[in-house]
């Protein structure tokens, strides 16, 4: 089994009205399969409303399968008795920084995390210590929040999650609040996590750009999953990610328009570098040499 | 008709501990039916500079006309001021409080003192105007997406029929199909209403694409003031106090360095497309 | 203005007052409060002035700081002290139209100022140096025989330490709501007071909107950080007395006899 596996994963918003009869079902995830190994950095990406937020709070049991399962560390989250165990697994990093600090004091809050879950006092601080290290906020451990850059509210809030040692970090549009500084700052953090401590990062977002240096990205739409593949992979389908709404970034749309217009450089360009390289040794008229085949498509 | 800003200055909690020097010395002339970016990090001034001109902060020394008239002076008109100076916050949930959508464009004009019926025919063509589908008009404004809520915000300004338009932020947090949209919106609304809008962001690629002349903010000042493309051609400048040009303006002086003959001013994609495919054929 | 109250705010500091256990703390203010309302004399006063000083001095919060927070309090003092000026029986000094100056009102308006401001000044001076959550702490370990009457002191602490983090908040909030509905034409300044209740409509809303959000929210986050309640839970910080804490309560103890003291025998 896979360190996070779903499988025909469903879930519906029920509304009911004051006498208990069903108002409106709204089927947020519908039958989502998808599987993650450990220590990958896995992009969940879909525009407002295509189910990433649902299933994000899944993998936390903040939300329950209404069908289908969903295993994280070969833990069933249908399974109460493994709820804080899973908990414990899998951390989670909101969108809105303030909304997530409980203290008043970074350090402290980076402590609610192990404390809650019965560490030790001197290895909170250890803990403590260790994870405002890995976010690089040391220096303002003793700083309240509210004097805090939003970016650097989010790195709190991963130490927060990091200081209760998971194995798996979930960060639900982490982004999106954030001026391009702070999303820089946030994501470069995350992915240092990833590489150094091996952690398994989830990273749901509407951003195209930040999900360029994933292992591999889910495209999410009207609850399905609709696309999945490496970042390249996915790029080169343009006018499908257009489709369901997304943001292709400018130099992959603009690498997808000369290739139109007849240019030939390869398909799934996603850095400024590829294409300067690639439209160096193109000309027009010459088309196809692509050595970026292979798209999964579900 | 315009704006004009002559040494503005502003410092919050001026005299402690927590001073802050929010603008300083900033003169600008906004003239009559621009379409004005202004960009810079948080905390450049750029929020504090647009309060200043519908006069929702006042300036501890500067001077501020609008149509020629000095909006500091003891007789001047600060509700008018506000009524023809439209303001739209970053978040809409800080302004959305009726019961219903059209209601709550009402609003603006009601406090206007506007008759009821002329206050409602205002917000009907407001939201005409914004293009919020008829069928949502009379629902709560609380239920709506965030582009919907962005929309009906930007719809109680309008209603007040201001002859300026501040929005602050007005894509933040929006997924790139309600971004492209509300932009468009304002494009379209400056052509068709003919009225001066000015648009904060931190995002280099979207304005580029609409404005006709782009402010950019750094350390309270302005620190580069002209068409999209005279202030990209300071790339270097702009990396260098942590803002960055549109990702084309990197990509053409990186190809021309590489011997491309491209157009090295290029901002906006299509005029990157052209200029690629036009040196391209002459290098054949 | 709203930004400006430093009442229950923190000042990040690292002097010995700061590093106090909280209990200290509390019980030192609840003393140093109840002293104010013991001394007649000027000597009391002086002891008084003596320790408010030396407590301020050594928890290197600036007096410009914390005079900010004195601010509200002036009306409220003003009141008081006109209260004890205008009604105090006693030796005239100044009389015109039916307002009578005493010097004995003079006197006790002067007290009434001097103990007000001390008394400000105090507390300020404990919020100031606690951490909210220290002192919920405190008040939680304090408090914490009142569990076995069923009280839920854990979750009411933490519920104050979460009030006071989103506090500020709220109030930057309310300061951005007030300007978006200025920027409508709101007028919150003119009218009569039914006019005035009316316009916080546009301002209650959506204030009340966003609380509820970001109380959900939160509680979302801190279910995902495994918060189930005290059960169970450990401490980073847990009150442990060290041999400064035993030092202060001497201090305040001292103090506080001292006080007595001086107003039994002089």
């Amino acid at each position: 089994m896979k360190f996070i596996e779903a499988r025909k994963l469903v879930h519906e918003y029920i509304r009911r009205d004051e006498e208990g009869n069903v108002e409106s079902i709204q089927t947020a995830l519908d039958q989502v399969d998808l599987e993650i190994e450990e220590g990958e950095f896995v992009a969940v990406l879909g525009h407002n409303g295509s189910g990433k937020s649902t299933f994000a709070k899944h993998l936390n049991v903040l939300l329950s399968p209404t069908e289908g399962s969903l295993w994280v560390d070969g833990k069933d989250v249908n399974d109460a008795d493994k709820l804080w165990e899973i908990r414990k697994t899998a951390g989670m990093v909101f969108q809105n920084p303030d909304n997530q600090i409980v203290a008043s004091v970074v350090e402290e809050d980076v402590g609610f995390g192990p404390e809650n879950i019965g560490v030790p006092t001197r290895e909170i601080w250890e803990r403590v210590d260790q994870s405002l290290r890995d976010v690089g906020m040391t220096e303002y451990r003793s700083h309240s929040p509210n004097k805090l850059s939003g970016g650097q509210k989010q790195r709190v809030a991963i130490a927060g999650v990091m200081a209760m040692e998971p194995r798996c970090i979930i960060l639900d549009e982490p982004t999106a609040m954030l001026d391009p500084h702070g999303r820089r700052e946030v994501l470069e953090a995350a992915r240092r996590l990833n590489q150094e401590k091996g952690v398994t990062l989830i990273w749901i977002t509407h951003y195209m750009e930040e999900v360029v240096h994933a292992d591999r990205v889910y495209v999410m739409d009207s609850g399905s999953v609709v696309l999945k593949g490496t970042p390249r992979e996915i790029f080169s389908q343009v006018d499908t990610l257009k489709k369901y709404r997304l943001d292709v970034p400018q130099m992959t749309l603009l690498a997808h328009e000369l290739r139109q217009a007849g240019v030939g450089i390869p398909a799934g360009i996603l850095t400024r570098q590829e294409l300067v390289e690639a439209l160096c040794r193109s000309g027009l008229e010459e088309r196809g040499g692509g050595g970026y085949a292979g798209v999964g498509r579900e | 008709m315009s704006i004009i800003l002559d040494k503005v200055n502003f410092t919050y909690s001026p005299g402690n501990a927590y001073e802050k020097h929010a603008i300083r010395d900033i003169s600008l002339k906004i003239n009559d039916g621009q379409f004005i970016g202004i960009i810079g990090h948080t905390g450049s001034g750029k929020s504090t500079l647009i309060q200043h001109l519908n006069g929702l902060v006042r300036a501890q020394s500067g001077a501020i006309y609008y149509n020629g008239e000095d909006i500091y002076d003891r007789d001047y008109d600060m509700k008018k001021l506000r009524q023809k100076v439209g303001l739209v916050f970053q978040y809409p949930e800080h302004q959305l409080f009726e019961t219903t959508i059209f209601k709550d464009v009402c609003f603006g004009p009601q406090n206007q003192g506007l008759e009821p019926k002329e206050a409602e025919l205002r917000a009907f063509s407001a939201l005409r105007t914004v293009g919020l589908p008829e069928k949502l008009w009379y629902q709560s404004p609380f239920e709506l997406s965030g582009g919907q809520k962005r929309r009906v915000a930007i719809a109680g300004v309008l209603a007040m029929e201001p002859e300026v338009m501040i929005l602050d932020e007005p894509t933040a947090g929006l997924d790139p199909r309600g971004r492209d949209e509300i932009l468009e919106q304002l494009a379209r609304m400056h052509r068709e209403l003919k009225i001066t809008i000015i648009l904060v962001s931190h995002s280099m690629e979207d304005v580029a694409n609409y404005v006709e002349r782009l402010i950019v903010m750094n350390q309270g000042q302005v620190m580069l003031d002209g068409t999209p493309r005279q202030v990209f051609a300071y790339y270097r400048e702009l990396e260098a106090v942590g803002l960055s040009a549109p990702q084309v303006t990197y990509l053409m002086h990186e190809l021309r360095q590489k011997g491309l003959a491209v157009d090295a001013d290029a901002t906006t994609l299509e005029e990157a497309k052209a200029s690629i495919l036009r040196a391209l054929k002459e290098r054949r | 203005m709203l930004r400006e109250i430093t009442l229950g705010q923190y000042y990040p500091s690292d002097s010995v007052i700061h590093r106090l256990d909280p209990r200290v703390k509390l019980f030192g203010t609840l003393l140093y409060v109840i002293s104010l309302f013991t001394f007649r004399n000027v000597v009391g006063f002086a002891i008084a002035t003596v320790f408010l000083a030396a407590m301020i001095a050594i928890s290197r919060v600036p007096f410009g700081f914390m005079v900010k927070g004195l601010r509200m309090i002036v009306i409220v003092l003003l009141i008081t002290a006109l209260f004890n000026l205008f009604l105090t029986p006693g030796k005239l000094v100044v009389e015109f139209w039916i307002f009578h100056i005493t010097e004995e009102g003079i006197a006790s308006a002067v007290k009434m100022a001097v103990r007000l401001i001390y008394l400000i000044l105090g507390t300020s001076l404990m919020t100031l140096t606690t951490t909210p959550n220290q002192l919920t702490d405190g008040m939680e370990k304090a408090l914490g025989f009142l569990r076995f009457l069923k009280v839920p002191v854990h979750e009411i602490a933490m519920m104050m330490s979460i009030a006071l983090r989103f506090i500020p908040i709220l109030v930057e909030e309310t300061d951005k709501i007030m300007k978006a509905q200025i920027a409508r034409g709101a007028d919150f300044e003119t009218g009569n007071i039914f006019k005035k209740a009316k316009a916080m409509v546009p301002l209650l809303v959506p204030l009340f909107i966003s609380a509820f959000r970001r109380a959900n929210d939160l509680a979302l986050a801190m279910e995902a950080r495994c918060y189930h309640g005290g059960e169970g839970r450990t401490k980073m910080k847990p009150l442990r007395y060290q041999k400064r804490d035993a030092a202060a309560y001497g201090v305040v103890i001292v103090y506080f006899a001292l006080l007595i003291v001086v107003r039994i025998w002089l």
